[in-house]
């Protein structure tokens, strides 16, 4: 086992350093030039002034001088450079955002598996039953909606048209925020016993959840589904029946557990795409995180930022892979042999 | 009921039963397909299907909501909604298309290449495409998407970049059960050239899980490329598209028809990609047709 997850690790770490060297090259060799998106067109015009400003940032040395220096940097000092655009280093930048999109992606992973795997139980339970037919009406409408779509179809509903739900921002626009202990302003307000700052973090984290988690819902209805009518098929199932057991504590202690396991791989897979995958989300719900700022860098060509982000992103991606895995091993040992 | 009852049920079914069967077996399928078709239709026949320009701007006429004159109201700049709707059909069904076909004919090749090859060719190939998987996609299209600036063309060679390795994967699996079977061993003994026993016989016994990857895998491009428009990073205005007029839309609650439509179309459009993949599916797969 332990050699299992050394190897796993070692693997992970040269793909992260690969990573860091593919999107250095896309950043670097492609047309497309920071100088003109940074600089104001009187400034670009300027042939000493951009000379100097290329030359501040490293933009006239050949492109592997840059990369080592870039490298060395990350590995001595865990420095991910400046960002061009907010001149503060990457990775502060990164630690800022990042928990906003961490309580959103946790809220709405966590919404669709409350969701998704209920409904998949009992869509494979109660087969072409009407409960059924809604868990695939469910899972083909959320796979087939686009999410921005969907963002500005619930803000009109709920926040335009009914008035119920708040709009888009982390809490109330006129409330101060908690005093940032983890970031996460659920946990922030509950150390500050602030109870109604509690309820306006959580009324503002409904709608943005929701939309985020409506495509994560359909795909865990989708796999629960199949993957408990595979087991419901097994020869266990009719053992458990023979010995005289009840159909729900042969649905819930022996079906379920087993049917679990592909669940727990895309569960993985679809946690780190919530983590990354809320670009849209965030852009619409105004919602300070990672993905808002991973836009914003990338249209401005703010390079130490957009790598910055890949890497964090790629990191976390490997690692919730090797979770994935080990926990898969743990789950089915012969995954190892 | 036993197989034997089914076989004997089968004989003294009636027209009814047979058709109400045959639809729950292929009528999903067939809706869907009758969905893209007719979106096909409309983008092909757009000119002729519209009575307002997409592109021309009528200040005096903005905002205006649903009527006989505009079906489906105006937008921020009096453009006409409907219009820019089925033309915008034109671009989502072609980049959908284009990116998801593209990017199997690559995957295939090095998928397949790679499952045939073996040793150190296949070690590369695969490792390149694990190193793609890496990235969420649409974080790694961002950036090559803003790094070759926006346009369709550009937009489109930053989803290729990203979508081609899910192709090579399932191609290589395909490709390798296939290698185990006998009839290779005996197109190898019989001295056929690899390009003959991969191309002829192997690829046509691998085609099915790959037409349902790629039908269902359309809606998806079709969705990302409509959320970069959405973003700013896919067509240059005024083009008409429908991520980008629900862009346009998106602060216009009041005005809720501006966005509420295009989105409505890149559903339907979705919906009947994966309507289709999933008949297809089932078609191909009779075990999972029965569940």
């Amino acid at each position: 086992m332990a050699r299992y997850i050394l190897s796993r690790l070692a693997l992970a770490a040269v793909m992260a350093l690969l990573s860091t060297l593919v999107i250095f090259l896309i950043a670097n060799t492609v047309p497309g030039d920071p100088v003109l998106s940074q600089l104001g067109d009187l400034a670009a015009s300027n042939k000493e002034f951009v000379a100097e400003w290329r030359a501040k940032w490293g933009l006239d040395r050949p492109l592997w001088e840059r990369y080592a220096v870039f490298l060395r940097r990350l590995i001595f000092d865990g420095d991910l450079g400046l960002s061009i655009a907010s001149q503060r280093p990457v990775l502060r930048d990164i630690a800022d955002f990042a928990p906003a999109t961490i309580e959103l992606a946790s809220i709405a992973f966590l919404l669709s598996l409350a969701v998704g795997i209920p409904l998949g139980v009992m869509a494979a339970i109660r087969r072409d039953s009407w409960i059924d037919h809604l868990a695939r009406a469910v899972s083909l409408v959320g796979v087939s909606a686009p999410t921005f779509w969907l963002a500005f179809i619930m803000l009109a509903v709920f926040y335009g048209g009914l008035q119920i739900a708040p709009g888009p921002g982390r809490i109330d626009m006129i409330a101060l925020p908690p005093k940032a202990v983890t970031g996460l302003f659920l946990i922030d307000t509950l150390i500050a016993g602030d109870w109604a700052a509690f309820r306006d973090a959580l009324a503002h984290l409904v709608l943005p959840s929701i939309v985020l988690a409506a495509a994560t819902i359909g795909l865990i209805t989708r796999t629960t589904r199949a993957s408990m009518l595979e087991s419901l098929s097994q020869d266990f199932v009719r053992v458990a029946h023979a010995k005289g057991l009840k159909e729900g504590r042969i649905i819930i202690g022996h079906v379920l557990p087993n049917a679990l396991i592909p669940v727990v791989t895309l569960g993985g897979l679809a946690y780190a795409n919530l983590l990354t995958g809320a670009v849209m989300t965030e852009t619409i719900f105004s919602w300070p995180g990672l993905g808002r700022y991973t836009f914003r860098s990338a249209v401005a060509l703010d390079f130490p930022a957009i790598m910055g982000i890949t890497l964090v992103v790629a990191v976390t991606y490997l690692i919730i892979n090797l979770l994935v895995d080990i926990s898969y091993a743990l789950l089915d040992p012969r995954v190892l042999r | 009921m036993s197989s034997a009852a089914a076989e004997a049920g089968l004989a003294t079914i009636s027209p009814a039963a047979k058709r109400s069967r045959w639809l729950r077996r292929y009528g999903l399928a067939t809706f869907g397909a009758f969905i893209i078709v007719g979106w096909i239709v409309v983008a092909i026949c757009a000119p002729w299907l519209t009575i307002h320009s997409p592109v021309t701007v009528d200040v005096t006429a903005r905002l205006k909501p649903p009527s006989a004159l505009h079906l489906l109201g105006t937008d921020v700049l009096g453009r006409d909604v409907f219009s820019r709707l089925i033309h915008g059909a034109r671009i989502s069904l072609f980049t959908g298309i284009v990116v998801v076909l593209v990017s199997a004919a690559i995957g295939v090749l090095v998928g397949g290449v790679a499952a045939f090859a073996r040793g150190r060719v296949e070690e590369l190939m695969m490792r390149t495409t694990d190193l793609v998987f890496c990235f969420p996609p649409i974080i790694l299209a961002m950036a090559i998407a803003a790094v070759l600036g926006i346009g369709t063309t550009n937009t489109i060679i930053a989803m290729l970049v990203v979508w081609w390795p899910k192709f090579a994967r399932l191609a290589r699996s395909l490709i390798m059960v296939q290698r185990s079977l006998e009839y290779v061993e005996a197109a190898i003994v019989m001295g056929l050239t690899p390009r003959r026993i991969l191309f002829r016989h192997m690829f046509p016994n691998c085609i099915g899980p790959l037409i349902v990857l790629v039908t269902l895998d359309v809606g998806n491009a079709i969705i990302t490329f409509a959320g970069l428009s959405f973003l700013g990073l896919g067509v240059v205005p005024p083009t008409p598209e429908w991520g980008s007029m629900v862009s346009e839309g998106r602060e216009l609650i009041e005005q809720w028809w501006v966005a509420t439509f295009p989105g409505l179309a890149i559903l339907t459009v979705v919906l009947g990609f994966n309507f289709l993949g999933d008949g297809i599916r089932d078609w191909l797969d009779p075990r999972a047709r029965r569940r």
